[in-house]
């Protein structure tokens, strides 16, 4: 995308901004439109209508919620940190910005063509652990401080499931790049990885049940990575208030609120690249059956899309559904159980491969 | 060489989402450990038993819905039989009948506010908005009735503020109805799902000793295993004729006594509850609510002690008369202050996130602990 943006305008540092803007965009667009559809989900899960006067079925909730935040006064307690309350948010939300970096939306629309892309989304993702840690210290609040380490204990203890399911669908598919991975998947949905694969013979068949349980696991893990329902106990506000971010208010704690969002957009697209074929269509391209050449990286841009919100779709679901966990609870199911089954995965996935 | 440490109070409450109220809870704890637990209460303190010695007996009947705010029925029964005691007038049937449905419709109320909230503070919204949905239907009943939704004036001494609509008897019938599949919902939704029990199995155990040693009454000393129910043990009214069983805490997923345990005694009350309404609905005779009611209320000189049995408990009025018009002394007996006092036994040794799913499993409410 670089490189087109590049050639049409001919400035580097130009078509480098306008390939930054869109992944922000992006982002935005699908925070706005990611609590607008949460407000809804849990409102008709509960037997209720959610925002109805703000447009049509209140779809401009958001924004003016938005635009209430950016008023408020910016009120930061007289005993914090001032600095790293300042930093914090900020670093939140670009740890979880920064993965949009490389997530190819379609084969065209491609922030930056990383050969480690899933490697890079690992790591980048990881800063958010360092600005949760330093929200909920800065605040001098004890709520914000045990949220603080909650998730931070959480975050950290659950990357470690999500590395070996990653690990082995990267010796599986043998590149870390997210498009190349996409793909490979290509033609139908019978090539998706969570049904073996682009492979024919006995393999693809061994692999399937495997496969199905690393998607579970996977769902899981970056369930608790993104702190929701169930595995919401960093926030767990009937316990923390608001956890880490209690002490934050007006745009700031809106930076938190857009992180969560764009996270959870985030790790939805991983899942949905690494098992689900990622922008590839499960039936074909309409483009190519009437000869129109460029409409295929849209429809691929809507099918990445549409599994995406399918899976953010799931995470409410299971939020409106299911009550909490308890901090020990979470890390027994972590290091007793995902760990444990995700490893073992990874040698029978190396085993099958090998066949 | 051993790293000096300290442990941290965390101050929880008087304003927090789960205190149910403005209680403050003292923790001291070490990480997540809670090391000791001390409740402070006095936030809502409204000086209700001084109030009540300036007033008449039948004004001091509002005052008695504001202590347990969602059971308010309740409170005014407990009152207004107290006070029938010491004046020893008969109540006639109609009124009897009326006053056990509205009790038993306030408890099933009161107890979907309690289930709704433990469920909420453990993490699960969504039956919060269910139950609220269905406690509804029982307000709207109330409101038909008297006018009002939460603190009715509904009880008065000898007989009713208001005879019952004519709509009552249909509209009760068809919420029975509805009522029931819901709790069917509400077990599957909420009681038996594994995180639930997760949660609350095992957690802030009550041995019964320890139960009947604090006094504790009400759901709370059910759930630990001992079928005390002052409507069985001392039946005031008429609740003598009506055939009810008392669910205790049988351990079912964790131990007797247990926070689960005390979440499902409220559940099978529930279901107690609607019982009592089949049975008396139909039978409600005819007759004037009016009729008992004295002009000029001036009780002999002397004590009495009543006590009913209130969603929470054990509800005791204790009222000492001198011959005035207005009491000597109004004493209550609340019981979600002795509840509230096993807090400390049962949260050593549990995390933080216990202290809020045993607070929410004895269901206190701070305006009759604080009255």
């Amino acid at each position: 995308m670089y490189q087109f943006l590049y050639d049409l305008i001919g400035n580097e540092i130009l078509a480098g901004l306008l390939v930054a803007v869109v992944p922000l965009t992006i982002i935005l667009v699908f925070a706005l439109f990611g609590i607008w559809l949460e407000r809804k989900v849990s409102a008709h899960m509960q037997d209720r209508l959610g925002p109805m006067r703000t447009g049509w079925h209140g779809w401009l909730q958001t924004v003016a919620d938005l635009m209430k935040m950016l008023q408020k006064e910016d009120i930061i307690a007289t005993d914090a940190d001032k600095t790293l309350y300042n930093i914090a948010p900020v670093l939140v939300f670009s740890g979880s910005f920064a993965a949009y970096a490389v997530i190819p939306f379609s084969s065209k629309l491609l922030g930056s063509e990383v050969e480690i892309g899933i490697f890079y989304v690992l790591a980048i993702s990881s800063l958010v652990v360092a600005g949760i840690l330093m929200a909920g210290w800065s605040a001098n609040n004890k709520y914000s401080l045990l949220g603080a380490m909650r998730a931070v204990a959480q975050i950290i203890s659950y990357e470690i499931p999500t590395a070996l399911i990653v690990l082995s669908m990267v010796m599986l598919m043998g590149t870390l790049s997210l498009d190349k991975i996409s793909q490979m998947q290509t033609s139908s949905f019978w090539n998706w990885n969570i049904f073996g694969g682009a492979v024919f013979g006995l393999s693809k068949f061994l692999l399937i049940p495997f496969m199905f349980i690393a998607a579970l696991i996977l769902f899981i893990s970056t369930l608790a990575e993104v702190n929701r329902v169930p595995f919401d106990i960093p926030e767990a506000e009937s316990e923390l208030v608001a956890g880490y971010f209690t002490e934050y208010c007006g745009m700031k704690w809106g930076m938190f609120m857009l992180a969560e969002y764009g996270n959870m957009f985030a790790v939805s697209a991983i899942i949905v690249i690494l098992f689900f074929g990622g922008y590839q269509s499960p039936i074909g391209y309409f483009g190519n059956s009437i000869g129109v050449q460029w409409l295929v990286p849209f429809e691929q841009g809507f099918w990445f899309i549409a599994k995406g919100l399918t899976l953010v779709f799931v995470q409410m679901w299971l939020r409106w559904t299911l009550p909490r966990l308890r901090v020990d609870q979470l890390m027994t199911v972590c290091w007793k159980y995902l760990i444990p089954y995700a490893f073992l995965n990874l040698i029978i996935i190396g085993i099958i491969s090998l066949l | 060489m051993a790293l000096k440490t300290e442990t941290m109070v965390l101050n929880m409450g008087p304003q927090h989402p789960s205190t149910h109220g403005v209680l403050r809870l003292e923790l001291e704890i070490e990480g997540e450990l809670i090391l000791s637990v001390k409740p402070h209460i006095g936030y809502l303190h409204r000086c209700f038993e001084k109030h009540a010695e300036a007033m008449t007996y039948p004004q001091v009947i509002p005052y008695t819905d504001r202590l347990d705010y969602l059971a308010a029925m309740g409170n005014n029964f407990g009152y207004v039989i107290a006070v029938e005691k010491l004046l020893g007038i008969q109540i006639p049937e109609r009124v009897e009948y009326i006053r056990i449905i509205m009790a038993e419709l306030q408890r099933i109320a009161s107890h979907l506010v309690a289930i709704a909230t433990n469920g909420a503070d453990i993490g699960a919204l969504t039956p919060f908005l269910y139950l609220f949905r269905d406690r509804e239907y029982i307000l709207s009943l109330f409101e038909m009735t008297c006018g009002a939704r939460m603190l009715y004036n509904y009880m008065w001494i000898g007989g009713l503020s208001h005879d019952i609509h004519p709509d009552f008897v249909r509209k009760t019938k068809e919420f029975i109805i509805h009522f029931r599949p819901t709790i069917i919902e509400l077990n599957n939704l909420l009681t038996f799902n594994k995180i639930f029990i997760e949660r609350t199995a095992n957690i802030g155990i009550l041995p019964i000793d320890t139960a009947i040693n604090f006094g504790a009454s009400g759901p709370v000393l059910r759930g630990s295993g001992l079928p005390f129910d002052v409507r069985r043990e001392d039946p005031y009214s008429i609740y003598n004729r009506f055939d009810f069983e008392i669910p205790t805490g049988k351990g079912l997923v964790g131990t007797v006594g247990d926070c689960w345990d005390r979440y499902y005694v409220r559940v099978l009350e529930m279901e107690q509850s609607l019982r009592i309404i089949e049975q008396a609905i139909d039978n409600i005779p005819e007759g004037d609510v009016h009729s008992a009611i004295p002009k000029r209320i001036k009780p002999p000189k002397g004590t009495v002690y009543a006590r009913v049995e209130n969603p929470r408990g054990e509800l005791g009025y204790f009222i000492i008369s001198d011959g005035n018009l207005n009491p000597f002394r109004v004493k209550v007996r609340a019981p979600s202050f002795v509840n509230l006092e096993v807090m400390g036994e049962l949260c050593k040794g549990h995390l933080v996130a216990d202290v809020i799913a045993i607070l929410g499993s004895l269901d206190i409410v701070l305006g009759e602990i604080d009255r």
